[in-house]
């Protein structure tokens, strides 16, 4: 072996390495800058317009707080019946007269809610319901490192079971609280509007079972449905709306107490 | 699944104020306060590095190959505590096949791989090319035998291409400060950048996690220094020892001011989360906050280094200094990792109320898991310090 042949193999080594490091930095230098962009926006191009989009409204002086959403909701989509996993509850706000904020949900709202406080001190009370917001610039699917958390074509933010990992960063992203690790799946799990259900022309439970009709489930899209006359009739507002998800459930009503 | 639930009703039995029902569990626990963690003091221990084969200040030499070996121990421990937290682990591999490209923390995966194949193993494998030839001529068995397969087939041990190793090396270094930063300030980023969480949500996040990152990366190998020449029963060099501790001084002061800066501004601006931090910070966090990372593991430390940089006390007392100001260091930066990933989720979104967080000792996310991967790092470090000692290294930077 001489000398010449050590260059040689040593060149062709170094011309190997030399490729599989130029590749792996172009691809390094390259791949975090797709992230700077939020491309997870809804795309709303003419072959989606024929689509519906899913929406909730929520008339906050219907609501009576008697938590039968947030009880068929867990019935409906098998949520565990711990008092830790809710896709859907309702809290209940009391205003003391000393401007003390008092917020409750025990068990999400499940069996209805009862007043604490004495009527004396209470300066106004109301329920507040809460679900995914199904945001329109949705924090968790923007965060979710696999992608198996996506807004459907019809605008509902879904988790594919079958392919999260469950590391939980869409849970730290949601600002809602609405999302949970399911103990018996190992994979995250939220409101889906009860998909399985408004695929097939049905309410989602919570609004099917609402004895006053505080949800108004519906079509965005469709100027005639009962969404959107709730929306033209009433002032509405988004919670959290500094943080500019642009949430597809809106409240009528919503007081500043809310968060 | 039972105790699961149990330890949750007792979470709840805590509940301070109002959260949100799905609060009541911490998502993150220690596993996630391991991550950064540990990835720091990688970043750290490489940066030291650099300061010797980049920034030419050779009286760190002594510590350069330990600084780099202990990096590279950390760094094959380092996702090991995050794959183990995964609901679904079997999983993990997904983040590579198909990576979401606005995820902060898909890319984890691509800067951890790249740091560790083409960074850290290509720089030590430029710097202890030539001594793999020339230790597998001279010695026997396993060594022997992983010694040729190291070297690749490239046996040249001549002057010229010892230059050449060293030159690419110097290359690599080159390429790994900027590289360094990457990790962990992308590590701050994957925090920083959750606009839901007041406590996580700063821009200085990254830079944060950068400067405490070499605090921790150049107090360890500072220890690890001490230790390994007690151990071998050599003389410890203290020029190089005053040195380093110089270095963690001035960068513990940069670290420090930022995070100050970060608190100052949050107190000043006081927005709408601004009355649950303050309660969070004087309450949950009081201990592990005000104790534990400011007063033990930033004021005392700068204290004592700084009294030294004015006055220099007996070598016997700065040695012994050195050495518990980098266990404290080490402790302070450990519980400034807790207070954010667990600071951050003991309050409600909501911005109403508290959850606590109840530790285990056993199971994957328990203490002793924690100190599993806090030694295992050690014990690999022992092995790769006994395959390739430092010491036994034929000088070539000269």
């Amino acid at each position: 072996m001489g000398t010449e042949r050590k260059l040689e193999n040593r060149r062709k080594f170094f011309q190997t390495s030399a490729a599989l490091i130029g590749g792996t930095l172009m691809y390094s230098l390259i791949k975090p800058f797709e992230a700077i962009a939020q491309t997870k926006e809804e795309d709303i191009s003419e072959d989606k317009a024929e689509l519906p989009l899913w929406g909730m409204g929520v008339d906050l002086e219907s609501c009576i707080g008697c938590g039968k959403c947030a009880e068929a909701c867990k019935i409906e989509n098998n949520v565990p019946k711990e008092p830790f996993y809710f896709r859907t509850w309702v809290e209940q706000y009391t205003v003391k007269n000393d401007g003390e904020v008092k917020i409750e949900s025990p068990n999400g709202g499940i069996g209805g809610l009862k007043q604490s406080v004495p009527d004396e001190e209470i300066f106004k009370s109301f329920m507040v319901p809460k679900l995914c917001n199904h945001c329109t610039k949705a924090p968790c699917v923007q965060a979710c490192p696999v992608g198996a958390t996506f807004i459907s074509p019809d605008g509902v933010v879904l988790v594919d079971e079958t392919y999260c990992i469950g590391c939980s960063y869409c849970i730290q992203a949601c600002p809602y609280g609405a999302r949970y690790m399911n103990p018996i799946t190992k994979v995250v799990d939220k409101c889906t509007f009860c998909y399985h259900r408004i695929t097939k022309g049905l309410q989602p439970a919570c609004v099917e079972v609402c004895p006053t009709d505080a949800r108004i489930f519906g079509n965005l899209r469709d100027k005639k449905s009962d969404l959107v006359n709730f929306l033209q009739d009433n002032p509405t507002q988004v919670l959290k709306p500094h943080l500019n998800t642009h949430s597809r459930v809106f409240y009528n009503g919503l007081s500043s107490e809310v968060k | 699944m039972e105790e699961h639930y149990q330890h949750l009703y007792q979470a709840l039995s805590q509940v301070d104020g109002y959260i949100y029902p799905n609060e009541i569990d911490l998502h993150w626990g220690l596993m996630i306060v391991l991550y950064p963690y540990i990835t720091g003091l990688v970043a750290g221990a490489f940066i030291l590095a650099s300061l010797e084969r980049v920034f030419n200040i050779k009286v760190l030499k002594p510590t350069y190959e330990l600084a780099l070996l202990t990096a590279l121990s950390f760094l094959l421990v380092a996702t090991m505590p995050l794959v183990s937290h995964l609901q679904s682990p079997l999983r993990s591999y997904e983040i590579f096949m198909t990576p979401n490209p606005t995820s902060a923390m898909a890319i984890f995966g691509f800067v951890y791989l790249w740091y560790l194949m083409v960074v850290l193993l290509l720089e030590i494998w430029f710097d202890y090319r030539r001594d793999f030839v020339i230790w597998s001529k001279t010695s026997t068995g396993f060594k022997k035998f992983f010694y040729k397969i190291i070297t690749l087939g490239i046996n040249d041990f001549d002057e010229k291409s010892a230059k050449l190793d060293d030159k690419l090396g110097y290359f690599i270094t080159v390429l790994g400060i900027p590289s360094a930063f990457i990790l962990h300030g992308y590590v701050g980023f994957i925090f920083g950048s959750v606009k839901a969480n007041p406590w996580w949500s700063t821009v200085l996040m990254p830079v944060i996690f950068l400067f405490s990152a070499m605090v921790s990366g150049i107090a360890l190998v500072m220890v690890i220094y001490m230790v390994v020449s007690w151990v071998r029963k050599v003389k410890i060099d203290m020029e190089c020892l005053d040195t380093i501790a110089k270095y963690l001084f001035y960068i513990l002061i940069i670290d420090f001011t930022l995070e100050s800066l970060d608190q100052i501004h949050r107190i000043y601006e006081a927005e709408e989360s601004f009355d649950i931090i303050e309660v969070l910070v004087s309450g949950k966090l009081s201990i592990t906050l005000l104790i534990m990372q400011v007063f033990l593991g930033t004021i005392i430390p700068l204290g004592v280094i700084g009294f030294f940089q004015v006055y220099k006390p007996a070598e016997k007392i700065r040695k012994t200094a050195y050495f518990f100001v980098g266990i404290i260091v080490l402790i302070g930066i450990f519980f400034m990792r807790w207070n954010v990933v667990i600071g951050g989720q003991l309050f409600s979104k909501s911005l109403s109320g508290f959850t606590s967080f109840n530790a285990v000792y056993s199971g994957l996310e328990g203490y002793g898991m924690v100190a599993v991967w806090l030694i295992l790092p050690l014990l690999i470090l022992t092995f790769l310090l006994w395959l390739m000692p430092p010491w036994k290294k034929a000088d070539i930077h000269k």
